[in-house]
């Protein structure tokens, strides 16, 4: 191969060239600093052991750390988001995608004018500082603990809107249903609104 | 031109002193300086109203401070004038903060719901000049929100300021006070009257100039953040006004157009057509490949080279001629006029896809291409003469251009029309009342001077000897004349030579010495000298057998005079169609290519003054190729050159061109036809397009549509009375073609007149009755 090499140019250096610089070893520790050096793996013998068999075992995470979002919902199962993009806006790495529609009287998917029709988070970008959890104004975007994201495709990497929904629970209905039967959306913020109502399940 | 002499008076404004014309309010003179006081009320366009009461600031005069702080936007600069603003006045810089809290009070805190958010004066200066926390505690007054005032802009009054710029607006600048501030104090609001929506052309001016979100526009509804956008400077393609204009696209997809600021052109206005009527670009089906009509007769996608093939092919085995649109840009109208001459050797060609004639070709020879009356020729005008034209539905911001005079110095408008238009009466215009085609017999008696201008419209050439007679004016009394037409493209195709008569830069065909001159240009050996046929003289000759093949790009067919010979020459051709999507033409052509949309390319449009508009592309990933490039590519696989393969290279070869110094082409005198005895139930029709109607251009947008005039047809109160007809009466136009049936509205038109709309929705008078002006139709009460 060294034949293929182009020739060197006048004044260039070559490797050859550079002196090797000495590393200067240190004085032999002898035969009890062996023996202390040994002793400390063997020490460790006898304490807890640190390591967690993950996979099999899943250690729960710190409370507050910064896992896969998620799309919160009111108490009667609308959804909190209200598309409104400041996520997007405060995201430093450009993660998150938004489209706000018109919520209308057959398709009410959130309290208010407005919801969240197109909700993107791309975790190849993610870089889970959670300014995104601040800027919500609705509390809609929360984090979980959830840290299993990994995977073998880029498109399988960007959450969709259902991806990131919370489940229904108790009391919850699947939106698109009216709102709550003389409520409006400041209601709902102050915490009005704590399950559904039978009228609103329309289905 | 005349120099005006301008006293300048000189002020201090926080300590530093500037030197301003008389009458400049205080807040110019401390922009001037790059001294920004905040401001919601103040609009340079619009007249200082002072109710916002943002832009307070401590003004001394000679010693003498005013006792409390003044509004800047309200005050005019006086000599020995000292004023601080909020940077050097604690008062004043209180004052504001006070203003600011008390306008925050009601004002909802609905930034992340809002279209606003983002872009808001109220939320930037909230945060440049306000408090962060309020000291305010009771419940905020709340309205229901939102309320459409129209079916385009919707109002939410809990936001409004009170700022009144939009009912300024309407009421100085479109004249249609169509909205107002109704109620007092805290529950003061705007609002429309009464079963009567704003229906307003210019109604989206005042969502762009609302300086919080309590005006937005339905098509823009919760759609995306400024952040999201892409902006590109553009120009609109909707009228030969053209304005000035911001497309904002996102991720490929335009999601909203803006006036932009142009103070020679449209000032910072446009009209909602401009603004709101950009979805045709994606909400028609688009051609996505080229198609080629096969052995069995039906048209199958096919590659690029095929279809080329089959298009050069087919345009060389016969003697052919070209139809272009009057939506070209004015480089691809240059490019048909090039291929025309150069790849099929003849100067078949004509843009004017509408009712024409020859005398108005010759007018345009003569007195239009190269010609150079502007806007600013309106602004000195003593009378300015409307012919067949009708500003506000055909040219808008020629309107507003009007209006403003009007309304600053009452300039004379005179309309020679056959029926009182909304336009002419906000002009305070005066109405000369002519029968349907006898328009010359009265442009003849107008007296006119050297300052005045006659405004013409297309329509013009629709009655015999209006044009010869525009000109004999003109002659007499030296006015200026400006040719008005009502697409975007028209003026460009005629400096291009998209017309039969006219080489590119006005220079006449039959003169020898201009055909040398673009010959060298383009390097043919010489180019074809006969005058070509016009659009109406290519359909009769393909039907005739002299003509066998058409080139077509943009053409509707229903726009002609006769579109039943129009659409069977299209049949009988070979037809090779440039369009954007499937149309009357594609569907009968033999070769379709897809070429690109005005916001997926670069050009240029010559507005009616011949003012270059030139736009970039602002969706930069289409694939899709402009006309230009793929007419060389036709001429290449004929074997010929049109070597146009870029916009830049059209517009270097363009300015290369010159104007022609030779003589103008001559004008034949045409004389008035005479008038038609009308009896019975006999009338003449009369028509023009309104600006919001069936265009092509305006598919897709439900919203605009929505804010189109009624659609109605019009006679005189002396036969509606004959006639027993009152408003609201339906009434059925028809001709041996064909029938409309329209409800009644009786006005100022010419007693042997009936009007309506050419192209609206239940009154397609060219589809519908094949004539639309100076033809005899029966009426009858239906």
């Amino acid at each position: 191969m060294s034949e293929q090499l182009e020739p060197l140019k006048k004044n260039e250096i070559s490797v050859n060239d550079v002196a090797f610089t000495q590393i200067e070893t240190g004085e032999s520790v002898g035969l009890l600093g062996h023996l202390k050096g040994f002793w400390i793996p063997f020490s460790k013998i006898f304490k807890k052991t640190l390591t967690v068999e993950y996979p099999e075992v899943k250690a729960p995470t710190a409370e507050r750390f910064h896992g896969r979002h998620q799309l919160n919902r009111h108490p009667d199962g609308l959804e909190k988001c209200i598309g409104c993009e400041l996520c997007a806006w405060a995201c430093p790495a450009d993660a998150i995608y938004v489209e706000g529609a018109d919520n209308t009287k057959d398709n009410q998917m959130s309290p208010g004018e407005r919801y969240g029709k197109v909700y993107q988070i791309n975790y190849l970008r993610c870089v889970f500082c959670g300014l995104c959890i601040e800027a919500c104004p609705t509390r809609a975007l929360t984090m979980t603990n959830e840290y299993e994201l990994a995977d073998d495709s880029r498109t399988k990497l960007i959450f969709e809107k259902e991806d990131l929904l919370a489940p229904l629970r108790q009391g919850m209905l699947m939106p698109p249903h009216p709102m709550y039967p003389d409520m409006d959306d400041s209601n709902y913020y102050k915490g009005d609104v704590t399950h559904a109502h039978p009228s609103q399940d329309v289905k | 031109m005349t120099t005006e002499v301008v006293d300048m008076i000189t002020v201090v404004v926080d300590g530093f002193e500037v030197s301003v014309p008389k009458g400049t309010l205080v807040i110019r003179a401390a922009e001037k300086l790059g001294i920004q006081i905040p401001r919601f009320c103040d609009h340079p366009l619009l007249d200082p109203v002072g109710a916002c009461r943002q832009c307070l600031v401590d003004i001394e005069i000679n010693g003498r401070a005013f006792p409390k702080p003044q509004a800047s936007c309200t005050i005019p600069v006086e000599p020995g004038m000292i004023v601080k603003t909020q940077l050097t006045s604690p008062v004043a810089e209180k004052a504001q903060r006070g203003v600011m809290e008390l306008l925050l009070i009601n004002h909802p805190l609905d930034c992340p719901v809002c279209d606003k958010g983002g872009e808001c004066p109220l939320q930037n200066q909230a945060m440049s000049n306000g408090q962060g926390e309020t000291r305010y505690e009771g419940v905020k007054r709340t309205f229901q929100k939102p309320i459409n005032i129209s079916s385009q802009v919707l109002l939410d009054r809990e936001r409004c300021v009170l700022c009144a710029r939009c009912t300024r607006f309407s009421e100085q600048i479109a004249s249609d006070p169509f909205i107002t501030l109704n109620e007092r104090g805290a529950l003061q609001q705007v609002g429309i009257y009464e079963n009567k929506p704003f229906e307003s052309y210019f109604s989206g001016n005042t969502v762009q100039i609302c300086p919080v979100g309590a005006l937005t526009g339905a098509a823009y509804r919760f759609r995306a953040r400024p952040f999201d956008l892409v902006s590109t400077p553009s120009a609109c393609e909707h009228c030969a006004s053209g304005c000035d204009m911001r497309t904002d696209v996102r991720r490929g997809k335009t999601l909203r157009r803006l006036a932009g600021d142009d103070p020679t052109v449209n000032e910072e206005w446009n009209c909602d057509k401009g603004r709101w009527a950009f979805k045709y670009v994606t909400s028609v089906d688009r051609l996505t490949t080229p198609l080629v009509r096969n052995a069995s007769g039906e048209l199958v996608a096919a590659s690029w080279p095929e279809a080329l093939a089959a298009a050069a092919k087919g345009l060389k085995a016969a003697k052919a001629a070209v139809l272009v649109g009057g939506r070209a840009t004015h480089e691809d109208a240059y490019g048909y006029s090039k291929f025309a001459r150069v790849a099929l050797s003849t100067n078949d060609i004509d843009f004017r896809s509408r009712v024409s004639s020859d005398e108005e070709r010759e007018f345009l020879a003569a007195r239009v291409v190269g010609s150079s009356t502007t806007y600013m020729d309106i602004d000195r005008a003593d009378h300015v003469l409307l012919v067949g034209f009708e500003p506000e539905e055909e040219s808008p911001i020629v309107f507003l251009r009007l209006n403003k005079q009007v309304r600053k110095r009452a300039l004379k408008v005179s309309a020679i029309a056959t029926k009182l238009s909304i336009g002419v009466e906000k002009l305070k215009g005066k109405f000369v009342k002519v029968a349907p085609g006898q328009e010359g017999a009265a442009i003849a008696a107008q007296s006119l001077t050297s300052k005045s201008v006659i405004l013409v419209g297309e329509r013009a050439a629709e009655s015999a000897g209006v044009l010869s007679a525009v000109a004999a004016l003109a002659d007499s009394s030296s006015a200026k004349i400006a040719w008005i037409p009502r697409r975007a493209g028209e003026r460009g195709a005629l400096e291009a030579g998209a017309i039969g008569n006219l080489l590119p830069g006005g220079r006449p065909v039959e003169d020898a010495a201009a055909r040398v001159d673009i010959a060298a240009l383009w390097g043919a050996d010489s180019l074809p000298s006969a005058v070509g046929k016009s659009t109406n003289e290519i359909y009769a000759a393909v039907n005739a057998g002299e003509i066998g093949a058409l080139l077509v790009g943009g053409v509707d067919p229903l726009d002609s005079d006769n579109c039943q010979a129009a659409l069977a020459a299209l049949d009988k051709a070979f037809v090779v169609s440039l369009e954007i999507a499937s149309s009357a033409v594609t569907q009968r052509a033999d070769v379709v290519l897809p070429v690109a949309a005005v916001t997926e390319k670069s050009g240029s449009f010559l507005n009616w003054e011949g003012r270059p508009r030139s736009f970039d592309a602002a969706v930069h990933d289409s694939l899709n190729r402009s006309d230009l490039r793929i007419l060389s590519m036709i001429a290449e696989e004929m074997g010929t050159s049109v070597n146009l393969a870029t916009v830049t290279a059209a517009i270097k070869e363009i300015s290369s061109i010159g104007k022609w110094d030779g003589a103008r082409a001559s004008m034949n005198k045409v004389s008035v036809s005479s008038h038609p005895a009308v009896t019975g139930d006999q009338f003449i029709l009369t028509s023009w397009r309104r600006l919001l109607d069936l265009g092509t251009l305006q598919q897709g947008e439900e919203n605009l549509a929505g804010t189109a005039r009624k659609t109605v047809a019009v006679i005189s109160p002396k036969r509606a009375q004959a006639m027993g007809v009152t408003d609201g009466d339906q009434l059925k136009i028809s001709t041996s073609l064909g029938s409309v049936t329209l409800s009644a509205l009786v006005e100022d038109i010419h007693d042997d007149a009936v009007w309506a709309p050419r192209n609206s929705r239940g009154s397609q008078l060219l589809v519908n009755l094949g004539v639309a002006h100076g033809a005899v139709v029966t009426v009858v009460k239906a």
